[in-house]
């Protein structure tokens, strides 16, 4: 089959991105190289394409309820023109997928989900929709192409583009605009990176022209397109789950500590409510941590050790560019999930050193 | 890209530069930039034996991990310290300063299996 292209792609080859096959789309990994990708987001700005990512819209005079029904978070508890992360679990309490809403209205809302999980959650919302009479779920997924601008200069990149005060939007909140002379753009104040900015969502068809307009207005700042690679380096320095690495249909939301995105008293019944409930009353088994490892760079799957036993698993791992230390995402039992515990992480057959630390590994510092 | 003319060069993307009995070795400019910004390097012990074709280093990128094989056999006679913390020199000068280790050649024959540069420069063009 061939590769999907997003509307940037003549953008990527013509900018010296090289391209890989992700999840069926063709996308740029690296342009200018992963660090110095990574230290550009961290010190100025990045302009990212994410239009892989999937859109589900449900509509209807029931979509508040069905969303509510569906979600771990309390959508009723954001007011319209915000945004809300949350998971979606099985009847396990096992997450089936994470994404973020968007809350246009009560009737009317946007579910951004993760591009390898489109098929698997629009079936998943439409077979589990508690109210299909009164609540429609549609997938716009090959309608919006979607940019994120990030880093503490994003505000001021896309402001001469937009009539919006983004100055005057808060994190988490968004409106729908025009942008560099496109209408119907939704411009949210959200992202997968740990920095301030913002991510766009705007119909493919006429999107492309947008590309090198934010690249233009950022370009005294140094603005430059950034890969997926340094997406994923940033976003686990600021410990945002990558599904499928750090959770999937058998992790759940309190393993993962995402507990801060299960309102078990939100007062409506959701899908994993018991499962969640009972196991916050017996406690998670086991925790996802951050670690700091030492000397050698843990992978995906490398076991992590404990008084030289096989306790968990590394979820997630890479050199962090911003702190220069190795850093990694694992699940070990709660018991040695404390910051400050000592354990050791098996790396291709040679055992390093590792402490677990207070999440997250970078925080903004404005 | 570049290959130097007066280098050997393996199907694992290492290049030779030899001088009597001892091979410097290191990746070309082709395994580094595939590979990307490299992040760390583990070198073998001075004194370990090798033979073609064993994993006698680890070079790691921020994306992957990938094997440094011996291209001929021998016995580990240096290797570059200068690499730890300054990794980068990996990608910015792969032939030179980034040079990974030395070999005392057993057998110095070993490298007219090896590749010249324009073999080499074909092999690389057939594999995108």
């Amino acid at each position: 089959m061939a590769l999907k292209r997003t509307p940037f792609y003549e953008f990527h080859k013509a900018g010296g991105g090289r391209l890989i096959d992700f999840g069926g789309w063709e996308m740029p990994v690296q342009f200018a190289g992963i660090k110095k990708e990574h230290l550009l987001v961290r010190e100025s700005v990045g302009l990212f394409d994410v239009s892989h990512m999937g859109e589900l819209r449900v509509r209807g005079p029931g979509a508040l309820d069905a969303v509510q029904g569906l979600v771990t978070n309390d959508v009723a508890a954001i007011g319209d023109d915000q945004a809300l992360y949350t998971v979606m679990c099985n009847d396990r309490g096992g997450i089936v997928d994470d994404l973020l809403i968007y809350r246009i209205s009560a009737e009317d809302m946007v579910l951004v989900v993760n591009a390898s999980n489109i098929e698997k959650d629009l079936a998943w919302v439409v077979q589990r929709n508690p109210c299909p009479d009164r609540a429609h779920f549609a997938n716009q997924s090959d309608y919006w192409a979607q940019v994120a601008v990030q880093g503490r200069k994003a505000q001021a990149c896309l402001q001469p583009l937009t009539s919006v005060d983004l100055a005057a939007m808060d994190s988490f909140h968004f409106q729908v605009s025009e942008l560099a002379g496109v209408p119907g753009c939704v411009i949210a104040r959200t992202g997968y990176t740990g920095e301030d900015g913002f991510e766009v969502y705007l119909p493919a068809t006429g999107a492309a022209d947008i590309w090198p307009a934010i690249l233009q207005a950022g370009q005294s700042h140094g603005i430059a397109p950034i890969g997926l690679g340094a997406r994923d380096t940033l976003r686990l320095e600021a410990k945002l789950c990558l599904y499928g690495n750090d959770i999937d249909d058998n992790t759940t939301p309190l393993e993962a500590a995402l507990a801060w995105t299960v309102k078990l008293d939100k007062g409506v019944p959701f899908i994993g409510i018991e499962a969640l409930r009972a196991q916050r009353q017996s406690r998670p088994r086991r925790r996802l941590v951050c670690l700091v490892v030492e000397g050698r760079i843990a992978r995906p799957h490398c076991p992590i050790l404990h008084d030289g036993e096989q306790v968990g698993e590394v979820t997630s791992g890479t050199r962090s560019p911003s702190l220069q230390q190795n850093i990694a995402l694992g699940y070990v039992p709660t018991r040695i999930a404390r910051p400050g515990n000592q354990v050791q992480v098996d790396v291709r057959g040679k055992l390093a050193d590792a402490q677990v630390v207070k999440p997250p590994f970078y925080r903004r510092p404005y | 890209m570049q290959f130097p003319e007066d280098l050997k060069y393996s199907e694992d993307h290492e290049w030779v530069r030899s001088e009597g009995e001892l091979a410097t070795v290191g990746i070309t400019d082709y395994a580094q930039d595939a590979l990307g910004d490299v992040v760390y390097v583990e070198l073998p012990e001075v004194g370990d034996d090798c033979a073609v074709g064993d994993a006698v280093a680890e070079v790691e990128s921020v994306k992957t991990v990938s094997d440094v094989s011996a291209p001929v056999s021998g016995e580990i006679e240096s290797v570059n310290e200068e690499l730890e913390g300054n990794e980068e020199i990996v990608n910015e000068d792969p032939y030179g300063e980034g040079w990974i280790l030395r070999i005392a050649m057993t057998d110095p024959g070993e490298l007219d299996a090896m590749m010249d540069a324009a073999g080499y420069a074909l092999y690389v063009a057939e594999q995108d």
